[in-house]
């Protein structure tokens, strides 16, 4: 097997634009390693348009925002590799992989991306109580059952958790002539962007029910009956709610959770709010020339920034082996997050590192109305912007010309926070 | 007219049927359900108990002891996973050291290897975390853990190459006297044979209650538990139970043989024989009670819970014999039945075998090979693998890194998997962190295919269980 600079995990949004970006940055010598049978990742199951509003200007389907990319890197020929599942990634970056071609393999690269994308969190991580019949997938399993092999897996349909995938399934299950008859969200507010509450539950007349639950699960060969309840302010059922519905699905969609066993056994350090590697500005994670991006780094809600994350990881990897795969000693800032913003990416910034500007994404932790999204340098405030509305939903972006930082050498932290406006 | 009926195909059925078929004999195995192990043998502690705790001098306590002394040989003949990992009784109270000292003592009696009392800083040492209440416990070093699906598929896959018949989705609806032996009606037609066994379970008192003079009554009695990712391996190595109470043994810590973690259960009497649904009062109780001889389980890790049900008898005993001229009863096998099992498939061959009067057969071949697991091979012979057999080479499940190969193995065995449950079960595709997501519906394209059905008859555990309901926009 010949030797790669560059090793890319994963063929989804976030492996293609960090391969095309990569290429662009002057690098040769690049290969992805995708584990299903065609790269483009689950944006082949996403069939709805919606996609490439911010990076192609024009409303796409999933297939078509991936197949713009494909296209790039087939046009500049790199390299990848189908159905090949990583096995291992080492400290030292060796990757051990497999596929039915080459068998059993190891590569050296100087640099890797990590771009697994993110799972679902399934039932049984939910604890939910009652049986254990057919007729309950996540959210994600019942798309790509419809959306790729046509088949239905279910008539009547009770959906719990209003992520995006979940609201967008109640839409198409109701177009492929399913009965949906209302989406359980635990929360008081919905996990999934306003945009597809409105066009996928309201026009379709589904009911959102907010601090809901499922209590019971019917039915022990099929689902037949799924029993939601209200909850109280620390999410326990309360007796006396119980709202009972026949159906024979009950689809979950009740967050995703990145994909980091390959990161972990390698030793990257992950942050425990995101389950996503801890990484600096240039998307580098505790091991020097391991960069993540996309959903394996911390889960977004538009592929558009996925793609903007990964292709800034894919310059950075190309920068890293250009100037020798050096671990270069800069001042570092920690970020830190106040007054509900729950996380941000990168963790730490060096400024000295970080071109002429910084990237901050970051998730709010409940809904906010009418505050300041404020980030400081030590104790200067450098940006401010007022947001009528914040929701744990929509990640939140924040562009910081890096000479704010380097104005204020004596700050030795970040702070992002939110404040009244 | 067949020899022997053994009707159910848990543990203990295919114990027997594997034992019986070391004779010249034709063996038939009717199981109600579509695939081996898919009741009480589904969904228990997979503990292999050393047998301390039977009261001494019961059938229950005898072949819970030779049971556990069976499993290491017959894991090797039969190629299944299984470790002596060792047990822990931990008493959390110097009051309790009475009860500690008995259940050493019942154990010594019962003749169990090996027991000891470890003190508190020995404890400390094997489990550093046990509780910082657990004042002693009591050591069996033979105590083991099991895969259970492992266990009953060997023994089903050993006799079936031996000649056993096995027949699913069988259930018995009615058993008369006839003249030689018995006629055993089923949803599938009758059969007759000289013999019959009772091996089914949490049914074993319905067909006991068919051709006895007396009545027996199972209790269904539920067991809740959490099943835990790997990333929690290692946080206990010993089977770790706190002294028992008044509800049998109470919440266990214990590691799985696939390197999970598994946490329960509860025990609630329930009416169902079919209620394995867990409650979240159940969940609630194995939550309270498994932080207090093991501290800060990692329940965050949880991947599954599921509960399971005992075939419980309110005398607590194994009722094994002869109760009519060739019907032999294996029945109320609760806990310690998986444990036991070696030994009950053992003791009703031979009963079985003086009733026909059986001769051995030469031709029996007791070795079994399991499901090759490419995990468990050398880097070269690895490769050499994916290049012979290039199903090898693809991963279908992420979590467990089953490959195709696999689950194609899995699917021919005899008897085979015929579900994404029976696949499941086999080779662990499905049983990982993300249960299922994204292979299920790669699994039912293999099964599909392999099967030539349409992946629309594709069920999770048999009829009635079906995934897909139809095609998109076929009611529009």
């Amino acid at each position: 097997m010949r030797e790669y600079e560059l090793v890319i995990i994963g063929g989804g949004p976030a492996g293609l634009a960090a391969a095309v970006a990569a290429h662009e940055a002057g690098l040769r010598d690049i290969l992805i390693l995708e584990r299903d049978n065609e790269l483009g990742g689950i944006l082949n199951q996403c069939i709805h348009n919606g996609f490439g509003l911010h990076t192609f200007k024009e409303e796409l389907t999933g297939p078509e925002y991936a197949g713009r990319f494909i296209e790039q890197v087939k046009k500049l020929d790199i390299p990848y590799k189908l159905n090949t599942m990583v096995l291992d990634l080492a400290a030292d970056k060796t990757v051990t992989a497999m596929n039915r071609e080459d068998g059993l393999f190891q590569l050296h690269p100087k640099a890797v991306i990590l771009a697994m994308g993110c799972r679902e969190r399934p039932r049984g991580a939910l604890n939910i109580p009652g049986y254990r019949p057919a007729g309950i997938f996540t959210a994600g399993t019942a798309q790509r059952l419809v959306n790729m092999e046509g088949y239905l897996p279910g008539r009547k349909v009770v959906i719990l958790g209003s992520g995006d995938i979940g609201l967008i399934m109640a839409r198409r299950m109701t177009l492929e002539g399913a009965k949906v008859q209302v989406v359980a969200e635990l929360m008081p507010y919905s996990g999934g962007l306003k945009r597809n509450i409105v066009q996928c539950l309201d026009d379709y007349g589904i009911p959102l029910k907010l601090s809901h639950t499922v209590v019971d699960i019917e039915g022990k060969k099929r689902v037949e009956a799924i029993t939601i309840a209200q909850v109280d302010e620390k999410n326990r059922p309360i007796p006396g709610t119980e709202e009972r519905y026949e159906c024979d699905t009950l689809l979950l969609s009740c967050g995703l959770i990145p994909e980091n066993e390959l990161s972990r056994s390698a030793g990257v350090e992950l942050n425990p709010i995101t389950n996503g590697p801890t990484v600096n500005e240039s998307l580098e994670t505790s091991i020097p020339g391991v960069f993540a991006a996309g959903n394996v780094l911390h889960v977004h809600d538009l592929v558009d920034y996925v793609s903007e994350e990964a292709g800034a990881a894919g310059r950075h990897a190309a920068n890293y082996i250009a100037s020798g795969c050096k671990a270069e000693e800069h001042k570092s800032l920690p970020v830190k997050c106040e007054n509900g913003v729950r996380y941000t990416v990168p963790v730490a910034v060096r400024p000295d590192a970080a071109g002429d500007s910084v990237t901050l994404r970051f998730r709010v932790g409940n809904v906010y109305k009418n505050k300041k999204v404020a980030v400081y340098a030590g104790d200067a405030c450098i940006f401010s912007r007022k947001r009528p509305v914040l929701a744990p939903g929509e990640m939140e972006t924040v562009v910081l010309k890096t000479s704010l930082l380097t104005d204020h050498p004596e700050a030795e932290g970040i702070t992002v926070t939110l404040e009244e406006a | 007219m067949v020899d022997i009926v053994i009707i159910g195909a848990g543990v203990s059925g295919c114990a027997i049927a594997r034992e019986l078929s070391r004779y010249k004999a034709d063996v038939l195995v009717l199981e109600r359900e579509e695939d081996v192990c898919c009741g009480t043998t589904k969904a228990n502690s997979a503990i292999v108990h050393a047998g301390y705790d039977a009261a001494n001098g019961s059938l229950m306590a005898k072949l819970n002891v030779a049971g556990s002394l069976l499993m290491p040989e017959l894991a090797r003949e039969l190629d299944f996973a299984y470790e002596q990992n060792g047990s822990l009784v931990v008493m959390m109270s110097e009051e309790d050291r009475p009860a500690l000292n008995k259940l050493y003592a019942n154990g010594v009696a019962n003749g169990v290897e090996g027991l000891r009392i470890v003190e508190r800083d020995e404890l400390v040492e094997m489990e550093p975390n046990i509780s910082d209440e657990a004042v002693a416990a009591l050591y069996a070093p033979t105590g083991g853990i099991v895969c259970p699906f492992g266990l009953t598929f060997a023994l089903a896959e050993n006799a079936a190459h031996n000649g056993v018949r096995f027949q699913f989705d069988s259930e018995v609806t009615n058993i008369e006297k006839i003249d030689g032996g018995w006629k055993v009606s089923t949803v599938k037609g009758d059969v007759e044979a000289k013999v019959v066994v009772n091996a089914a379970g949490l049914y074993s008192d319905k067909l006991h209650n068919m051709v006895a003079d007396d009545n027996m009554t199972i209790i269904p009695r539920r067991g809740d538990y959490f099943l835990l990712d790997h990333t929690t391996q290692g946080f206990v190595s010993n089977t770790i139970f706190q002294l028992p109470g008044k509800y049998g043994k109470g919440v266990l810590v214990a590691p799985t043989v696939h390197g999970n973690t598994i946490v329960g259960p509860t025990a609630i009497d329930v009416e169902d024989k079919e209620g394995v649904n867990t409650t979240q009062a159940g969940l609630d109780d194995v939550r309270a009670k498994c932080g207090m001889a093991v501290k800060n389980v990692p329940l965050r890790q949880t991947i599954t819970s599921f509960a399971g049900l005992r075939a419980h008898e309110a005398r607590h005993e194994f009722f094994i014999g002869e109760i009519k001229p060739g019907f032999v009863d294996c029945a109320a096998i609760e806990s310690p039945g998986l444990s036991s099992s070696p030994a009950i498939g053992r003791m009703v061959a031979g009963i079985v075998k003086d009733i026909l009067g059986l001769e051995v057969d030469l031709s029996f071949d007791p070795r079994r090979k399991g499901i090759l697991d490419p995990k468990g091979l050398d880097d070269q012979a690895h490769a050499a693998l994916i290049k012979e057999h290039p199903a090898y080479g693809t991963v279908i499940c992420r979590c467990e890194t089953v490959t195709e190969g696999e689950i194609i193995d899995a699917i021919h065995r005899v008897p085979g998997a015929r579900s994404v449950d029976g696949v499941k079960r086999r080779v662990r595709a499905g049983m990982g962190r993300c249960q299922g997501g994204f292979c299920s519906p790669r699994v039912m394209e293999i099964l599909a295919r392999e099967l030539g059905v349409d992946q629309s008859e594709i069920t999770k555990s048999g009829a009635g269980s079906e995934l897909i309901v139809g095609v998109n926009k076929d009611a529009i």
